[in-house]
């Protein structure tokens, strides 16, 4: 798997770098949008694993949905840090600023806080009641509750731009009606979409799977397999 | 049972009062811009700094020495702008603005700041026309 995101990503490279034109109105520049709106789109992507693990986890009571819910967190953190970067510099170039006090910008920047507040809110109660994150129910059963409710902004980002009057520009591809972009821009966007939605795959499993090993070598029965309070 | 009702009813109540502090935060930057109707209707606006925003209407761009002097209009309503430094380098007619200055009493605006607004649409650059026989 991790091979065809690596052939994806080496596509959406050439069909991104070269073989999609520049746009009429921002030259090069637009082809930041093919790692701009994968960024965004896997970030929204990662914290619906969030959404889905922690609702997983306060129905079933099972740690490794936590264990889930924290690595998608941090992906979707990573991510929406680097949307925000990307974002940046294309408006930098195009807008002619690098920040504004738009609708979209200022609700992806709560998003950032809200899943670094969610994984802060996780170390502290690891370290307060001297659990190891994602091997205890004393920290995963209110991360799973903020981890739920965080989700909530994540409409609001996405339909900001169709709700306020927004500097930024409205959706392309998932808009009712789509507006033209060019096959080619298209298909390279796609590609970037595609490969980047795998990576980020690998990346979780990857991370789970580490969690787990870490956890592992000392675990305490106790704590692994008491109910999550439902019921 | 009732502990739970409890917790839940807290959870809302706390979710409730994030929703509104995040809106009422929220409210100065969800009206980004205003357009050029919103403007001449307001009386009160005059003199603040207020962003307005619209698409540059062709054939009104010219250079007035520093100045760049423009129309933005939405909606059937204009307004001229007066703006002091270079706009970016993708501000052509026809695309969308947001400029950031205040109203004068002679009705132009006169700003500082210009930020482009593009659209979502995504064409190809038209290349220019290559002369087949240019030898």
């Amino acid at each position: 798997m991790a091979w065809a995101a690596g052939g994806l990503a080496a596509a959406a490279t050439v069909a991104g770098g070269w073989l999609a034109p520049p746009d009429e109105l921002q030259g090069d520049a637009q082809r930041l949008m093919y790692l701009h709106v994968p960024a965004a789109w896997v970030a929204y992507a990662a914290f619906a694993v969030v959404l889905a693990a922690s609702g997983a986890y306060l129905i079933g009571g099972d740690l490794r949905w936590d264990r889930f819910a924290r690595a998608a967190a941090e992906l979707g953190v990573a991510l929406t840090a680097a949307a925000i970067g990307t974002g940046s510099v294309w408006g930098h170039l195009v807008w002619g600023t690098w920040w504004a006090w738009d609708p979209r910008l200022v609700s992806t920047a709560l998003l950032l806080f809200a899943y670094a507040g969610y994984l802060a809110l996780r170390r502290t109660l690891a370290e307060r009641w001297a659990a190891r994150d994602g091997g205890d129910h004393r920290v995963a059963r209110p991360a799973a509750v903020v981890g739920v409710a965080g989700f909530l902004l994540v409409p609001v980002v996405h339909f900001s731009v169709l709700w306020w009057r927004s500097l930024h520009q409205q959706a392309t591809v998932l808009a009712p009606h789509r507006p033209p972009i060019d096959p080619r821009m298209a298909t390279a966007l796609l590609l970037a979409v595609a490969a980047a939605t795998l990576a980020a795959f690998c990346l979780l499993l990857h991370r789970v799977v580490r969690l787990e090993r870490r956890l592992a070598p000392a675990p305490s029965p106790a704590a692994e397999r008491a109910p999550a309070g439902v019921g | 049972m009732r502990h739970r009702a409890g917790r839940v009813a807290l959870v809302a109540v706390l979710l409730a009062a994030a929703g509104l502090l995040v809106t009422s935060a929220l409210r100065d930057t969800v009206t980004y811009y205003r357009t050029p109707g919103e403007l001449f209707d307001d009386p009160g606006v005059a003199g603040h700094r207020v962003r307005l925003g619209g698409d540059v209407v062709p054939g009104s761009l010219r250079h007035e020495g520093d100045l760049v002097v423009f129309r933005l209009a939405e909606a059937g309503h204009e307004i001229t702008v007066e703006q002091r430094g270079a706009p970016p380098e993708t501000f052509r007619e026809g695309t969308g603005a947001v400029v950031e200055g205040t109203l004068s009493s002679d009705g132009v605006f006169r700003s500082d700041h210009v930020v482009v607004r593009h659209g979502n649409e995504y064409r190809p650059s038209s290349s220019p026309v290559v002369p087949v026989d240019a030898g």
